[in-house]
């Protein structure tokens, strides 16, 4: 296994004291290649320099983040085009975004500047969920901060391209992370995606040519330009997504938290940075890579690719958890990268409880615009419901896969597809306790606490 | 008497209106600072942000019911967020609500019986690696045990005064002043921590 490599970039202002503050980070290189670039590198060169890099949108979809820019219109007077900042973080088992705009917002807010200038854009708008105050309050005081002096104005930097951010807040609607979904929350609409085409390279915010990129890919920008496309890219351990990433760790291990680490890590490298299991006498039974929507994966199940042109054919006979979190491999084990946050389950869960969680969140959040994601979501946590109350019977396990695959590929945007792929997984690798579930009369004793309920009850006591 | 914001949030609501191109993108901040001031959003602050975004009040309601951050009814002036979403669930977030449910005497969705706390079940907060974890106003408090929870819920109560009869109107009750999230901490919304925009 290669050793831990302690390359930060992304995280290495997180432990300076008051990383926050404008001062702190400013001592600490901010905005130093923000100015650079702003001076001396033209807004083509920005690009491909960002394009050289190769990052792939770190928000969950992967997109490559250069190619995206590369998408809009060519410069017209009558156009004006903005950045969106998709804050709006909310797909259960992610929270790297929120340790960015907390410890080091100013990092997110040079991306910003530099991005600004590279895509043309004057205003900024960072959509952040309403719930984080500390983010929100953190940024609107680096914004301020930077206005008094001049770095965002009329000239920043003593440059004719006037720039100004915004902090918008959400009001609790996991669909407003959906790209098309945000720009109407901006313009004050209810949150409901928009049919793509129009993508909002073309038709965005207020009807303008407009970028929309995650927290972290942004905030990888100052980085990518500091020390070039090329060499950022090689820092990963993968060919086709470039650069060192957040890695996001919850669940059943001892220690759940945030950590830098070269695109590329296993889930198994992934769960030994947390300290391992949080109990070694349960061991892991499943383990969701990247956020609510990507599929589960099992540790016993092994890499099946024997022909030498197969993808993962480098892996082949190696448990899942044992090959490197990419988009494409992710995709190659019929999951997904998502947000690179893992959410770690050991044996104490029953994964018909954990499906009816999730469904659930889906049922809650669906936005009820397409009848099959309105519809679909509501059947399968109602389904889940019968499983574990006891009511349903063997067909009704048969009936999650049915609901699943009418969902899919039937909607506006990807939240039928992200609720129905992970039920189909859960049901397809863990079918045998669904079945028991409609045998037995239910779950008896389903609840998804018991490796820690008595820890926190008898620390109270 | 119609819905108003006070001065100083008036003179906040106005330099909103200049960071978007559109009136109506004002929406969803206009709506937070008046529900800020007024605890929950009312028929009159429907009215009153119509009025000011140029939208008809349907129009309003369609954004307020969309989100689930706007409350629709009146909350007590403390709420109690607690996130159940599988991260925190299997760290316990069920322990937790369990033990709110027991002290304040309510169940989610309803109001403690000295009318302090609104207890509210949210969707994941974003604090994963952290949990279990609740929003108590608008505070994350993570990694809890029961003592810890506790130990939050004593302080915050001992800092809102006694509710005269908590069961006939937890709205009567509710004004900035006696909001312990105003008091502690000015919210990241307010006035004094925006500047007008050149």
């Amino acid at each position: 296994m290669p050793e831990i490599d302690t390359t930060r970039f992304l995280t290495d202002r997180y432990d300076l004291v008051d990383s926050h503050t404008y001062s702190v980070a400013e001592k600490a290189g901010a905005y130093t290649t923000a100015r650079k670039v702003l001076t001396t590198v033209q807004p083509d060169a920005i690009k491909a320099e960002v394009k050289a890099a190769n990052i792939r949108g770190r928000g969950g979809a992967g997109f490559p983040a250069g190619v995206k820019w590369g998408f809009l219109p060519p410069k017209d007077p009558n156009k004006v085009v903005y950045l969106v900042i998709n804050a709006d973080e909310g797909e259960p088992g992610t929270f790297k975004d929120r340790t960015i705009m907390e410890k080091d917002p100013h990092r997110l807010l040079e991306g910003c500047i530099i991005t600004m200038r590279a895509i043309g854009a004057h205003v900024t708008y960072i959509y952040v969920r309403c719930e984080l105050v500390t983010a929100i309050k953190r940024l609107e005081q680096g914004i301020k901060d930077l206005r008094a002096r001049g770095i965002l104005g009329k000239r920043p930097f003593g440059i004719d391209h006037a720039m100004d951010i915004h902090v918008h807040l959400g009001a609790g609607a996991y669909i407003c992370g959906e790209e098309t979904s945000l720009l109407n929350s901006l313009e004050g609409l209810r949150g409901e995606p928009r049919l793509k085409p129009p993508f909002p390279a073309v038709s965005g915010a207020f009807g303008m040519p407009t970028i929309v990129n995650n927290v972290e890919t942004i905030a990888a920008v100052p980085d990518i330009l500091k020390i070039g496309g090329a060499e950022w890219s090689a820092l990963s351990r993968l060919p086709n997504d470039g650069g060192t990433r957040l890695y996001g760790v919850s669940g059943h291990v001892k220690k759940p938290h945030v950590f830098e680490g070269p695109v590329g890590l296993t889930l198994r490298e992934m769960i030994d940075r947390c300290g391992g299991m949080l109990d070694e006498s349960r061991p892991l039974k499943g383990v969701i890579p990247g956020g609510s929507s990507t599929p589960v994966l099992r540790p016993e199940d092994l890499v099946n690719a024997p022909d030498a042109a197969h993808p993962l054919h480098a892996w082949h006979g190696k448990s899942h958890i044992d090959v490197p979190m990419g988009v494409d491999t992710m995709r190659g084990l019929g999951t997904m990268l998502g947000t690179c946050c893992a959410i770690v389950m050991d044996s104490s869960v029953n994964m018909v409880e954990a499906a009816r969680n999730l469904m659930r969140f889906y049922h809650h959040e669906s936005c009820g615009q397409c009848t099959p994601c309105r519809e679909g979501t509501g059947w399968l946590s109602e389904i889940c419901d019968r499983l574990i109350d006891g009511s349903a019977t063997e067909a009704d396990v048969d009936l999650l896969v049915e609901v699943s695959n009418n969902m899919m590929g039937n909607t506006i945007c990807a939240l039928a597809d992200g609720t129905a792929m992970p039920m189909l997984a859960f049901v397809r690798k863990f079918r045998g306790e669904f079945l028991e579930a409609a045998r037995n009369g239910g779950v008896k004793d389903g609840r998804l606490d018991l490796a820690v309920a008595p820890l926190l009850k008898g620390r109270a006591a | 008497m119609p819905f108003q914001l006070t001065p100083e949030r008036e003179k906040y609501a106005d330099e909103l209106f200049t960071r978007y191109p559109t009136k109506r993108a004002a929406c969803l901040p206009l709506l937070h600072v008046c529900q800020e001031q007024n605890g929950w959003i009312s028929e009159d602050v429907i009215e009153f942000a119509a009025t000011r975004l140029g939208l008809s009040t349907a129009q309003v309601k369609g954004v307020v019911t969309f989100y689930t951050m706007f409350h629709q009814r009146p909350v007590a002036p403390n709420v109690v967020w607690v996130c159940r979403t599988l991260s925190c669930e299997i760290r316990g977030a069920k322990v937790i609500q369990e033990h709110l449910e027991k002290r304040l005497g309510c169940h989610v969705g309803g109001t403690s019986k000295d009318g302090k706390f609104s207890l509210l079940k949210a969707e994941c907060l974003a604090g994963c690696g952290q949990a279990p974890m609740i929003q108590l106003n608008d505070e994350l408090h993570e990694n809890l045990t029961l003592a810890e929870l506790d130990r939050i819920l004593d302080a915050v109560a001992a800092k809102t005064p006694a509710i005269a009869s908590p069961s006939s109107s937890v709205a009567a009750s509710h004004t900035p002043a006696t909001s312990v999230a105003a008091a502690q901490s000015a919210p990241s919304h307010a006035p004094e921590s925006t500047e007008a925009k050149e």
